[in-house]
């Protein structure tokens, strides 16, 4: 490696400089010259009809500046928060799609629904105000889960949506799936929740409207993941400011894990409101606050079905899923359930025919999108634990039943039933890297040493692959997203030979301030202290679509990539001109310009200078500048893939689970920065942890209250919960479509590690005859299933 | 949180003058009190900050136990060299509540005035044959917990310090909540001689003791000699974390637990 | 119903005017622009505001700027030293990549601190439980950990060991 900065160096990130000492930018630190701030005013109830609104003692009340409401905004005509992707059914008809207004108009729908809100001086005198509006209610029947909305007579949450039901989507080959069911020699079978997740940033949501007079201007600070796209939906749909005159700044922002994708009611009503007070308005989300109105993620209740010949080699899988997608249709929430979760159901394996149904509906609650992972955790833990079953049915190891089914690496590109088209991958070599790891040989051993201290110990194993980088366009266009899914960069090379890149990707923990300059660096051979990283803000970055899905580095590297590019074809004609040679005679390297065969060769500074100061420059031919610009269209999704391990111990006298070790092997294709990948899997291997073990969002079915709102109910993984991981990665399948041969690595950890977690749990519970337990395996759950077991087996009894 | 006067009195008896101030509050460290203002769950007039009254502060070596001002903060208990030597199993009970920045404000007397049903410390005034001092009066370990967030302490009155006993052998071994790190069940036990007391927190709507298990100990005092007995799981708490029969199965867990720390 | 505060901040006296109900960390955010502080919770659960008072660490969000009157507080803005070189515990985060988004990372730090003068040389377990009533949501705390037993390392060479700590 001749840069030392350069790709595969695991570079320290230049943005650790801010945040550890305190000077960091997110939205909330921002105050500007007469700042108001904003609290709102949310519905108590899960649905009710609002019969009116009193705000004459509020708006009397010190400090406040005004009180607006849903009448103002329609009075304004703001319009609905648009939705992003538009599924049709089976039938052929479009998903129901009703508005969604930033503040209610006629009725609220879940717990949280904003009714209005209250501008002032102060947020403590927003809050005391804010208190002091009176609504009045009339509450209405609620539906606080999926499975209520679909019981016949459920209220509807939708007067235009029959059944509460959003759409009813189907994928693949239903003939060829009964087909080979009807031929099957084993079945196996399973029911499984997915649950519902509250993604928890941790830094809470905000926004600060500002409106300059003099130009028209408005101004959304915000703590989004792509602003680009905020801008466009904001802009656009809710309202009616065009781009030129709408800047949307993404600063720091604290953590997104997808729930800061999605255009929110609230951007909407600070960047109206600054118009309307005439004063800058900021809102911060309390975390109580945040519990209620991000977009929360999973939630899915399915039944699977995986037909096998004699052999325990897959045949087809039949799959039914009933996904509740809240209140209102979410940004991207329709795409979640159907084109990121059903065309991931082959997993790892080479089933040839796979049927997936979805139906969606509406509930009373937050509203349901990605989160970390989007659809892929709840194919994988799917998959996972239905193959853990297939291999209690069929009496073989769970790694030879898997090992027998993997899509051999010789067959990649390799066509799935479900629509994706795999381009690497070797399956074989990951679980071949993690069984040493893990010494499986030797757990049976491990298994009776802990049951001779009376603990029951269990092994899980999960593979799984991901699509990122959602694309390409022109596909995903014809699926149902309305929006493009490619990246933009820009390389402005400066007279003096530093550089600065914008790019539309977004950073909010994936440190691309380091790895985008690592890419440039090496590119151009210049120290990466001369490279300056740009992104979040629409004023500056020419286009972009933002960061989720793991796609910052195999869509939005792509495209610096391709800047770069342009750059340096500019840059040789330019120094061609300058050595006095051929183009064709011009060898790159390490951005250093070489006449082939002599010692004449420049330096991309020097062609930047001349760039500036063309007085040696081929005028008639180029003009002056190197500054460039390119956008990337993937020509196909990325596919990471991985096999997690994990090893853990069941106390039955309380039923608590401590992992006791965790290894992670996976392939995101080339890696620019070990350190930070090894970060970005650590991270997320405990968000799936998490969802095995500790977290749970629950609403109560008929009121629709939400009953875990805070942090003493909602259990978030804590350091002294979780343990250190064996995290291990191989380089040899790099992604065959893009020009760094990278797959995308900030999911991974969350998509494989609940079903690990999940099938070690089943595995130390299996002599209690234990097939299956939903997640989260809490303390009480598995201490319960232990003292229902019957007979109990030989343990050491208390 | 609403507007309220804040007072910072500098001897116990300007305290009770401010106390009487009606919807006043008394603030010790605040961990519980300032999240309940946050959620504006309570409106009180005045807050009386106890922090800088000497009367209340201090650990002392009284009658062969300790005497722990009402204003020491857990992390003053959790760390006393004091407490270590004479009650180890107070120390280590302190080291264990919330987390160590809720240790470095939080006080005992507010901890017991509250009388959190999930809080730890009152398992050890019942456990620990304490008495609690006020400034009015002595009120005994057993008479101070009445109810879920219930005490003997009348309006205004102000807690001065606790008077713990020192045990032969103690522990006490807690079942945190996974999320709020609060008892779901923490389990107090003291042999003094021939007396053992076993004081359960967590569990109940209030501390209590688990009297068929003391009988038990007083007996024999190993983790085998509760082997079938449990509390009743009627009456019992019961949430989304643990329900009431999950509640009193730990409760035999925890005990014996704390029998085995007890050593 | 607004009172005078008064306290040393990262060294610097400082005095305001404002309301009793003002929240340490809003004094230190809202008065004081001392922006590093953050809010996660409401619930002080999430430890993203800790700071030290007196030496201690507090969840500046559970206590009231009139309870700090006359203490010492130090804020992630003041654990460096005064020409910028990195706190051994800022440093460690950085080399261990300790932090990704940042958002939890000042309240992190300043528990660390808090925990290695209790502790000098924690174990891992140590380390864990330490932190405790620090959420991240980002690291999966495997890096925080490596990094504050580094720190920990770090603050034992570059300073003498304490003779009697508390």
């Amino acid at each position: 490696m001749a840069n030392p900065n350069g790709i595969g160096a695991s570079v320290r990130r230049r943005e650790d400089q801010r945040f550890l000492t305190g000077r960091g930018n997110y939205t909330d630190d921002f105050k500007r010259p007469n700042m108001t701030h904003a609290v709102h005013v949310r519905s108590p109830y899960a649905h009710a009809r609002i019969l009116g609104i009193d705000f004459t003692d509020a708006a009397a009340m010190p400090g406040v500046v005004a009180v607006l409401t849903g009448a103002d905004m329609e009075a304004d005509k703001v319009g609905s928060l648009p939705c992003g992707w538009q599924i049709h059914s089976k039938d052929g008809s479009p998903m129901k799609e009703p508005p969604h207004y930033p503040l209610a108009r006629d009725r609220v729908r879940y717990v949280g629904d904003a009714v209005a809100v209250v501008i002032a001086e102060t947020r403590e005198q927003a809050r005391d105000a804010a208190e002091m509006v009176v609504v009045d209610y009339e509450e209405l029947p609620a539906v606080g889960s999926s499975t209520r909305a679909i019981a016949g007579g459920a209220p509807l949450v939708h007067d235009d949506a029959p059944d509460n039901v959003c759409y009813d989507w189907h994928l693949g080959d239903q003939a060829a799936v009964d087909a080979a069911f009807a031929n099957a020699a084993h079945v196996a079978k399973i029911d499984l929740v997915n649950q519902r997740l509250v993604p928890n940033a941790m830094e809470p949501r905000a926004a600060m409207g500002e409106y300059d007079q003099s130009t028209g201007e408005y101004t959304l600070t915000t703590t989004s993941q792509n602003p680009h796209v905020t801008r466009l939906l904001m802009g656009a749909f809710v309202l009616g400011i065009p781009e030129h005159k709408l800047r949307v700044v993404a600063p720091d922002v604290g953590g997104g894990f997808g729930s800061k994708i999605f255009h929110y009611g609230e951007e909407a009503v600070v960047t109206w409101a600054a118009r309307k007070v005439g004063r800058p308005v900021k809102w911060t989300a309390d975390r109580s606050e945040s519990f209620l109105t991000d977009a929360h993620g999973r939630d899915h209740v399915s039944h699977a079905e995986l037909a096998m010949d004699a052999d325990g080699n897959f045949l087809a899988l039949r799959v039914s899923t009933l996904a509740n997608l809240g209140a209102y249709l979410s940004t991207f929430a329709p795409s979640i359930p159907t084109y990121l979760y059903a065309t991931l159901l082959a997993g790892q394996y080479k089933t040839p025919a796979i049927y997936a149904e979805v139906k969606a509906v509406f509930t009373n609650t937050s509203p349901v999108d990605a989160y970390r992972g989007a659809g892929r955790p709840e194919a994988c833990y799917l998959i996972e634990r239905l193959v853990d079953v297939a291999a209690g049915v069929m009496g073989m190891d769970r790694t030879e039943i898997r090992r027998r089914n993997f899509v051999p690496k010789e067959a990649m590109p390799y066509q799935t039933p479900v629509a994706l088209q795999y381009d690497t991958g070797d399956f074989a070599k990951n679980l071949d890297i993690a069984l040493p790891l893990v010494d499986y040989p030797g757990f049976q051993q491990r298994r009776a040493e802990s049951k001779a201290r009376g603990k029951l110990r269990g092994i899980g194993f999960a593979t799984y692959i991901e699509a990122c980088g959602i694309a390409p366009s022109n596909v995903a266009g014809a699926l149902g997203a309305r929006a493009g899914l490619y990246e933009c960069a820009e390389v402005r090379f400066h007279p003096t030979g530093s550089v600065t890149v914008f790019t539309g990707s977004h950073s909010h923990g994936q440190g691309h301030e380091t790895t985008f300059a690592q890419i440039v660096a090496e590119r151009f051979g210049i120290p990466i202290e001369n490279v300056e990283i740009v992104h979040g803000d629409t004023n500056k970055i020419p286009f972009g679509m933002g960061t989720y899905g793991s796609r910052s580095l195999a869509v939005g590297g792509s495209a610096l990539v391709k800047a770069m590019d342009k750059v340096e074809r500019k840059a040789k004609k330019i120094a061609a001109h300058m050595l006095e040679a051929a183009e064709t005679d011009i060898e790159v390297k390490d951005g250093r310009f070489t006449v082939a065969g002599t010692d004449k060769s420049l330096g991309i500074g020097d062609i930047a200078l001349q760039a500036y100061v063309p007085h040696n420059f081929p005028l008639d031919e180029l003009e002056p500048g190197l500054d460039e610009q390119a956008f990337y269209d993937p020509k196909n999704f990325t596919y990471p893939n991985g096999c997690h391990v994990c090893e853990l111990e069941i106390d039955p006298d309380t039923g608590v689970t401590t992992i006791v070790s965790f290894a992670a092997v996976d392939d995101f294709g080339n890696v620019i920065n070990p350190l930070i990948v090894e970060g970005q899997v650590h991270g997320g291997l405990v968000q799936g942890i998490g969802q095995a073990l500790y977290e749970n969002c629950v609403y109560d079915e008929e009121s629709g209250q939400l009953v875990t709102g805070s942090y003493m109910d909602y259990c978030m993984p804590r350091a002294d919960d979780v343990p250190s991981f064996t995290v291990r990665y191989h380089e040899d399948q790099p992604c065959t479509h893009n020009p760094l041969g990278v797959k995308g690595c900030g999911e991974a950890g969350t998509i494989g590690a609940a079903a690990a977690v999940m099938n070690a749990v089943v595995d130390a519970l299996s002599e209690y005859g234990v097939t299956h337990m939903d997640m989260p395996a809490t303390p009480e759950k598995v201490w319960r299933t232990i003292r229902d077991a019957a007979p109990a087996p030989a343990m050491a009894a208390e | 949180m609403y507007a309220f006067t804040y007072q910072r009195p500098t001897s116990l008896a300007d305290a009770a003058t401010a106390i009487q101030a009606e919807e006043a509050k008394l603030l010790g460290g605040g961990q519980t009190l300032l999240p309940t203002l946050k959620q504006r769950l309570a409106r009180p007039t005045d807050l009386i900050d106890l922090g800088a009254i000497p009367e209340l502060k201090g650990i002392r070596e009284a009658d062969g136990g300790l005497e722990i001002g009402a204003f020491t903060r857990h992390a003053e208990v959790a760390h006393s060299d004091l407490v270590k030597r004479v009650i180890p199993a107070l120390a280590s009970l302190a080291e264990g509540i919330g987390d160590r920045q809720v240790r470095n404000m939080g006080t005992m007397g507010g901890s017991i005035a509250n009388a959190d049903p999930s809080a730890d410390y009152p398992s050890a005034v019942v456990a620990l044959k304490a008495t609690v001092t006020t400034d009015r009066r002595s009120i005994a370990g057993d008479d101070f917990f009445t109810g879920m967030f219930e005490t003997a302490l009348e309006p205004g009155e102000i807690v001065k310090s606790v008077r713990f006993s020192r045990p032969d052998k103690a522990a006490y071994a807690k079942f945190r909540n996974p999320a709020s790190r609060y008892a779901i069940v923490g389990v107090f036990v003291a042999r003094f001689g021939a007396e053992v007391r076993v004081a359960v927190t967590g569990a109940a709507g209030s501390v209590f003791r688990a009297e068929a298990f003391e009988t038990a100990l007083a007996a024999d005092f190993r983790a085998d000699a509760l082997n079938g007995l449990s509390v009743d799981a009627d009456g019992l708490n019961a949430d989304i974390h643990a329900s009431a029969d999950y509640r009193a199965h730990l409760v035999t867990v925890m005990a014996k637990r704390a029998v085995e720390a007890a050593g | 119903m607004s009172c005078t505060v008064s306290m040393t901040v990262n060294g610097k006296t400082v005095s305001r005017e404002v309301e009793e109900r003002t929240l340490l960390v809003a004094f230190l955010r809202e008065h004081l622009g001392l922006t590093g502080t953050h809010v996660g919770c409401d619930t002080s659960q999430c430890g993203a505001c800790v700071v030290h008072v007196d030496g201690r660490s507090v969840k500046s969000c559970t206590t009231l700027a009139v309870q700090a009157n006359g203490t010492e507080v130090t804020t992630i803005e003041g654990l460096a030293a005064a020409d910028g070189t990195l706190h051994p515990m800022q440093a460690a985060f950085r080399e261990h990549h300790g932090l990704q988004c940042g958002f939890c990372t000042p309240g992190m730090v300043m528990s660390a601190v808090d925990l290695v003068r209790d502790n000098p040389n924690p174990t891992e377990a140590e380390i864990r439980e330490g932190l405790e009533g620090n959420i991240c949501r980002c690291t999966g705390y495997h890096n925080i950990v490596k990094a504050v037993k580094a720190g920990a390392d770090a603050m034992a060479g570059a300073q003498p060991a304490p003779v009697a700590a508390e």
